[in-house]
């Protein structure tokens, strides 16, 4: 059991270190914009970038509105598919793991093939580019966000509170914004922050619809050319990481741990 | 994926709606679920369509076989080659060392703080990576990185001059590993903890030791799992992108940087053949993933988590 142990203490070690290594390495790289001390000048030239803000809060206004129509399109149909249309459930389930089987760059190759001319040319226009980007999104984040949804359903009864809403003389629209959003926030809360934690660096898809407007590609443009800002950068981004996933753990404790595969690499 | 989609298959539902309902109703039925239709039709069918039926067309828009036979050309085979090397590998070595990281989290004894502590990590590092993930390896292995230097000024080892090189095979993989090992233990955690301690009893009592336990009963009930989590992780490196060009500026050879190439521009002079491409991956990953469900399968038997 003590030999047990130490190896088990051995292996963890290796793990953090693994994991610390190259966080620490970054953070001291990025201290070291001024010759000979350490200063935090990296971050504060990032911060006084005027395109720092304007791409991050880009990013984040696609990630909101990402969440807003996903939940808009996956709730009702989860919901709907339990109540009314069981056995559609497995072709629904089918779709939603389909995002799997397409990486990132195959599904942005293919919009793009489909959307920039044709009868619905969305790339044309500003707008028609960014809601491609959300539905590119949407796209990516489907896996999660019905396996969200689908668990936060299963743990309420979906039939019973329907039936008393109705009996009580609800419509649709009553019951699905009164009685199971709410019932379902644990769930939704964790498959948006997720989402997010996908979308604000996301760089595949951003790069070829919207170029630096995204700050997955801003953060690559400074990779370019100024090395201490990148390390700063590099930091932001895991510390906004680390808040998401952090906000995932504290809404979503109980539920089966979340993680995400084929998002954003 | 979630690790909830590894532990059992969903339950059917509800019952169905069991009274008949006039043929009217039912129709109505199907509009709740028309815009997730039409949305997966618009955003996922058709581009997937569109690459299909381009993978088989010439620039005059005939039907051709010759976009297939192209990708099976030296230049095209070597990408694909080096894509699939650096994803088994990951896969691998990612697969085996978050097992024992897990193994060691969750059975070696350890306080249950050092346990939920390695699952906020994992949850963390395996969704950093893309941009910022690369430059934190340049920061690290790069030739100024601080483990480089290190090495070289402490311990006499110049890993550059050694031939090594963050841009090359080895270091995108290490980079990889850095999103790779983490995943392994968020999805194996699970299964491990699902290892009864009576099967281990059981065991013992009828004499086995501790190697005869895992050789016996252990490995095989952990097996599938333990495969299909590597097919997972072996996708996860095969779609990756963005990690890769930022790290090696495109100057890798991966089937993934070749499609963003094409996209950008028509570099392979044969739009055909890019769709082509993309339908290769589509294929691999499909073959990929279907292994994965049959693995879930029959690990299913054993594990009821």
């Amino acid at each position: 059991m003590k030999t047990n142990k130490l190896w088990g203490w051995l292996w963890v070690g290796l793990g953090v270190l693994y994991f610390t290594l190259p966080l620490l390495a970054t953070l001291e790289f990025s201290l070291r914009a001024q010759k000979g001390q350490l200063s935090l000048l990296a971050y504060q030239r990032v911060f006084q970038d005027p395109e720092f803000t304007r791409t991050l809060s880009f990013s984040l206004l696609m990630g909101v509105l990402t969440i807003v129509a996903s939940l808009a399109l996956i709730v009702p149909t989860a919901y709907w598919v339990r109540l009314r249309l069981p056995k559609l459930r497995p072709v629904v389930e089918f779709i939603t793991l389909m995002p799997f089987v397409i990486p990132a760059i195959v599904l942005v190759f293919g919009l793009i093939r489909v959307y920039s001319g044709g009868p619905i040319p969305l790339t044309n226009t500003q707008m028609g580019t960014n809601l491609l980007l959300v539905a590119a999104y949407v796209v990516l984040a489907l896996p999660y966000m019905y396996r969200s949804v689908d668990a936060g359903l299963t743990a309420i009864d979906v039939r019973t509170l329907t039936e008393a809403a109705q009996s009580l003389g609800a419509g649709w629209p009553t019951i699905l914004l009164r009685v199971i959003f709410p019932n379902l926030r644990a769930a939704l809360l964790s498959g948006a922050f997720l989402t997010l934690a996908i979308v604000i660096g996301e760089f595949t898809i951003a790069s070829f619809l919207v170029g630096i407007n995204a700050f997955g590609p801003y953060m690559s443009l400074i990779g370019q050319n100024k090395t201490y800002e990148s390390s700063a950068l590099a930091i932001i981004s895991f510390a906004l990481t680390w808040l998401f996933m952090g906000l995932l753990q504290f809404v979503g404790r109980g539920a089966r741990g979340q993680s995400q595969v084929m998002g954003a690499r | 994926m979630t690790s909830a989609s590894l532990q059992r298959p969903l339950d059917q539902g509800d019952a169905p709606a069991r009274l008949a309902r006039p043929a009217r109703r039912f129709s109505w039925a199907w509009l709740g679920v028309a815009p997730f239709f039409i949305f997966a039709f618009l955003f996922l069918f058709l581009p997937s369509l569109s690459l299909f039926i381009g993978s088989f067309q010439d620039p005059q828009g005939q039907f051709t076989l010759a976009n297939i036979a192209g990708l099976f050309t030296p230049s095209i085979r070597s990408a694909y080659w080096i894509t699939i090397r650096i994803s088994v590998f990951t896969a691998v070595a990612g697969g085996l060392f978050g097992f024992f990281v897990a193994y060691a989290g969750v059975l070696s004894g350890l306080p249950r703080w050092v346990r939920d502590g390695l699952m906020t990590f994992s949850g963390v590092a395996s969704n950093f990576a893309g941009v910022p993930l690369a430059f934190a390896f340049i920061a690290t292995l790069g030739r100024l990185g601080m483990v480089t230097v290190l090495l070289k000024e402490v311990v006499g080892i110049d890993l550059y001059a050694g031939g090594f090189s963050l841009y090359s095979f080895w270091g995108l993989s290490l980079t990889y590993l850095y999103f790779q090992f983490p995943l392994m233990v968020l999805i194996i955690t699970p299964a491990l903890e699902g290892l009864r301690r009576d099967w281990r009893e059981a065991a013992e009592n009828l004499g086995a030791t501790g190697w005869q336990y895992w050789r016996y009963v252990g490995l095989p009930i952990l097996l599938p799992s333990l495969l299909g989590a590597m097919i997972l992780l072996f996708g996860n490196a095969f779609g990756a992108y963005a990690t890769a060009l930022s790290l090696t500026g495109g100057l890798i050879n991966l089937v993934t940087i070749l499609i963003g190439a094409q996209i950008k521009g028509d570099v392979l002079h044969n739009v055909g053949l890019g769709n082509a491409l993309a339908l290769g991956m589509v294929v691999i990953m499909a073959i990929s993933m279907a292994g994965y469900y049959a693995l879930r399968r029959r690990s299913e038997r054993w594990m009821r988590l």
